[in-house]
């Protein structure tokens, strides 16, 4: 609202081709999945997927703090809404997988393939 | 005891979204932004459990990539993530569009207002239109499998590619199975579609067939593939066979695990059907849009609220995108 009679056109486009580029950068990785990335593992995870989920943060930056215009916003208007969300999310989140680590390695050796 | 009050009465107008600005913000666009962390925080409970029960079939949840593999005008060539990246494109265009609106609101230009907002509402009907076309080539299915009597589903493979029931399955169904209708049997009772062949007819083309394998659902771990069984395995298996699938709904996928199917369907119809409220509501202020409505009231807050409600649902599609088909 500070700078509401500003245009902010040229930093639309610019995150435009930011938003297209990272997802063009996903998908290429997605069809090759190349094999050093995706059947090496680091931190519980293959660096493929760690790759997918960082590049999935910076979108939802972009989207947040140009396109929702998060950056005009007041420093504690923002940090309201943006470090409750990523707290809730990352608690839910956190404790979901564990649970569903558990009933993995509880629950698959009675299965017989 | 000010502080109990926080308006006075007499300075309160209904439509300029309060006249109070705490965080320099209008109290109209300051709950819509709590309304989308509340909805972030469902989406998320959506997601989380999705994650859960991906973890806790880890080593046999299906892969993105042999599952979505159709693009519109390509018939049987094998085209994963592209359509969903024209998709999530489409959304992003519709993103701009949105925020292009908003800016022109600022500058209280009404023509370009409107003109934006209409190019959004048409983006996102292409959205749900593609999104429809998505389900219904997940709920057709494209090759077809078996489901045995402990639940595990079998798919059809010939030289390490997946192939489809009727490129293999030959002769005439002898089972006598026809489809229930009115006509022919209980008149106040009806039948789901059912399958094309018979157990025995797959079954028998199998065993006369020696290029058809079968592949499991259980993920190699070495190879991030589904293993695909050697022949004699192959018929152990099918010998259980007790259900033809053909598609995929919230009771069966050909796929693999049916709650893949399941949260597939209330994920993205979620989403979809926030899509469409934004399109409804997107429709209703582009014709205030051109009513003049906000000219006359002096400022576009409503264009920058519909605005951050548009951006949320590109925002959690970008999530989706990644969750369901990339990682």
């Amino acid at each position: 609202m500070a700078h509401a009679h500003e245009s902010n056109t040229k930093r639309i486009w610019v995150v435009l081709i930011l938003l297209t580029v990272i997802t063009t950068v996903e998908v290429v990785f997605g069809i090759i999945k190349p094999a050093s990335l995706h059947l090496t593992s680091f931190f519980g995870i293959s660096p493929l997927n760690w790759l997918f989920i960082i590049l999935t943060l910076v979108k939802a930056y972009y989207i947040a703090w140009a396109f929702m215009h998060l950056e005009g916003e007041k420093k504690w208007f923002r940090r309201s809404i943006v470090w409750t969300s990523i707290f809730l999310i990352c608690y839910l989140m956190t404790l979901m997988l564990i649970e569903g680590s558990y009933l993995y390695s509880t629950l698959s050796p009675l299965v017989k393939w | 005891m000010e502080a109990n009050i926080a308006i006075p009465l007499d300075g309160k107008k209904t439509w300029n979204g309060g006249g109070q600005k705490p965080f320099g913000a209008r109290y109209g666009k300051m709950m819509m932004w709590f309304f989308i962390v509340s909805d972030a925080l469902t989406f998320t409970g959506f997601l989380a459990a999705y994650g859960l029960t991906r973890f806790k079939f880890i080593d046999s949840w299906p892969i993105a990539d042999e599952v979505f593999t159709h693009f519109p005008g390509l018939h049987g060539v094998h085209a994963p993530m592209y359509y969903v990246a024209l998709m999530t494109f489409i959304l992003i265009i519709s993103s701009v569009t949105m925020v292009l609106a908003v800016d022109a609101g600022h500058q209280m230009k009404q023509k370009k207002v409107a003109w934006y907002m209409f190019a959004t509402i048409i983006f996102g009907i292409i959205f749900v239109g593609s999104q429809a076309w998505e389900w219904k080539n997940f709920i057709n299915g494209s090759y077809g499998a078996v489901k045995t009597t402990d639940g595990k589903v079998l798919q059809f493979v010939k030289d390490g590619h997946q192939i489809a029931l009727s490129d293999f399955v030959v002769g005439e169904r002898t089972d006598g199975r026809v489809q229930h209708e009115r006509h022919n049997g209980l008149w106040f009772e009806e039948e789901e579609t059912i399958a094309n062949y018979s157990i025995a007819q797959i079954q028998n083309s199998y065993k006369s067939n020696s290029d058809i394998q079968i592949r499991s659902e259980l993920i190699d771990p070495v190879t991030k593939q589904k293993i695909i069984l050697s022949r004699e395995e192959g018929m152990a298996q099918l010998a259980k066979t007790k259900l033809v699938i053909e598609g995929a709904n919230l009771k069966v996928n050909e796929y693999g695990n049916t709650i893949f199917a399941d949260f597939f369907f209330f994920i993205t119809g979620f989403h979809g059907f926030h899509v469409l409220s934004g399109i409804i509501i997107n429709i209703i202020i582009f014709f205030n849009v051109i009513l003049g409505t906000y000219e006359r009231r002096g400022h576009y807050e409503m264009v920058e609220k519909v605005g951050l409600y548009w951006h949320f649902v590109d925002l959690v599609w970008v999530f989706v995108f990644t969750f369901f088909y990339l990682v």
